[in-house]
């Protein structure tokens, strides 16, 4: 049986992990290569890491990075923020990435989808769609860090997107993110029916139950989730123990 | 010496940094010479069944791998390597495979979702040495819309359960196959490594 993913992401910019606490098995939170590992050993399914380097000029950092993760990481991992083009996918899957995953760039031009998914194969190509429902009820995709609205509706958005030939699709609802109120289980649960690729949960997580209704209730894939697993508020494997004992298939 | 065949196919380096970690002595490479003195191959790769073998024989790679698996040498395909090891591929079409195991790779006809992405448990159907140590529940990690259908069933070490039967791991011989990814199965890709590595050291 399928089992049910558990995904820490973390924040880095300019090759520092941005929020994070310090463990007692890691000496530098703030060295994203050393967290990543603990959180391999801790027993995450998988890994996101999400570049908000503002600054073009320390990009490679993010490269070195990615490099130094795959060396010591056996578990996938996903890189997202700033990959623009089919070199930047190169550059990122070459240092050793699994994935990477394409917000903004795949709205603009949907072609770096379908070149992407034919050049390294769907698996590695996770479209991003940022979340946020409007005044109408309607769900629109966002742009430009959840700043502008690209005015397409997220259901129609996510069946392209996996017509262009996307292997996953990370959904994060902008409504949430942050808030700690959970996952918005009505968007999950759309987005989730409405393709056959997998659904990654992403926004609002804020205690362990979010985990089970985002993926019980949501139909996800995978739960995302940062802050709870940063500052150290739950351990992944209280997470994934959490989640056992509730029925989910949970990788153990 | 443990040979990744290097054909242009996606993430190798991943199987590298595995090897590297169990110690094991490695060469990532498409050079016909250094592959042949080699005591063990890997086959990994993502991507389509044609162009996958499209690449291997623009190399010449052909030969060198059949040549190791009449000499013995423990081979090791990972994904679409494994694919690639059985006769025909049904992806885009038809297309002859390497033809060491029979039968053929068709698209999953679960109704689940396609990929299949993601950690499974194995249920071992026949005990296989690159199985040591790797018991029934194990999970490993899987990305794949196609699976291989071996004609003799007696290959098949071990399953998983995707909303149909999806063989998993093959073993005949010298030859052994894999879906999932074992360089990045945590842990438990690490022990299939590791027997990998010992049956390539045995044979050395």
């Amino acid at each position: 049986m399928l089992k049910k993913r558990i995904i820490p992401c973390l924040d880095v910019r300019d090759g520092r992990v941005v929020k994070g606490i310090n463990f007692v098995d890691i000496q530098d939170a703030g060295d994203p290569v050393e967290l990543a590992k603990f959180y391999d050993q801790e027993g995450a399914d998988e890994l996101v890491f999400l570049d908000i380097t503002a600054s073009h000029e320390k990009r490679d950092t993010m490269i070195e990075v990615v490099r130094k993760t795959a060396k010591q990481v056996f578990i996938p991992f996903t890189v997202g923020g700033g990959i623009k083009s089919i070199d930047d996918m190169r550059n990122i899957l070459r240092a050793g990435a699994d994935k990477v995953s394409i917000n903004t760039p795949a709205i603009k031009n949907k072609e770096l989808i379908t070149q992407g998914a034919k050049i390294f194969g769907s698996q590695c190509i996770v479209v991003a769609i940022d979340a946020k429902k409007n005044e109408n009820g309607i769900y629109e995709a966002y742009i430009n860090g959840g700043r502008i609205s690209s005015g397409l509706e997220v259901v129609s958005w996510a069946k392209e997107v996996e017509a262009c030939g996307a292997g996953e699709i990370l959904l994060t609802s902008m409504d949430r993110d942050g808030t700690k109120d959970g996952y918005d289980l009505e968007l999950t649960k759309l987005v989730s029916e409405a393709v056959s690729i997998p659904v990654i949960a992403s926004g609002g997580v804020g205690n362990l139950e979010h985990l089970y209704d985002g993926l019980v209730k949501g139909k996800a894939q995978a739960a995302l989730a940062a802050s709870i697993f940063h500052y150290g508020t739950y351990s992944i494997k209280e997470a994934k123990q959490y989640l056992i004992d509730k029925g989910v298939d949970i990788r153990w | 010496m443990i040979g990744i065949i290097d054909y242009g196919r996606g993430n190798i380096s991943s199987v590298e940094t595995a090897l590297d970690k169990g110690g094991f002595e490695n060469i990532t490479t498409d050079d016909h010479n250094i592959l042949r003195k080699c005591d063990g191959l890997i086959l990994p790769g993502v991507g389509a069944f044609k162009d996958g073998m499209k690449d291997l024989e623009g190399r010449g790679l052909i030969p060198v791998i059949e040549e190791a698996v009449l000499q013995g040498k423990p081979l090791l395909g990972i994904c679409l390597g494994l694919h690639l090891l059985f006769e025909v591929g049904e992806e885009d079409g038809q297309s002859a495979g390497l033809g060491i195991l029979k039968g053929r790779v068709e698209r999953l006809t679960t109704k689940l979702k396609i990929p299949h992405i993601g950690w499974n448990d194995l249920k071992i159907i026949n005990p296989s040495p690159i199985l040591d140590d790797i018991v029934d529940g194990d999970n490993f990690y899987f990305v794949h819309s196609y699976q291989a259908h071996p004609v003799d069933k007696s290959i098949i070490s071990a399953t998983c359960d995707y909303g149909q039967d999806v063989v998993a791991v093959v073993t005949k011989n010298n030859v052994f196959g894999v879906q999932f990814h074992p360089e990045k199965s945590s842990l438990k890709g690490m022990v299939l490594i590791q027997n990998f590595g010992r049956l390539v050291s045995k044979w050395s």
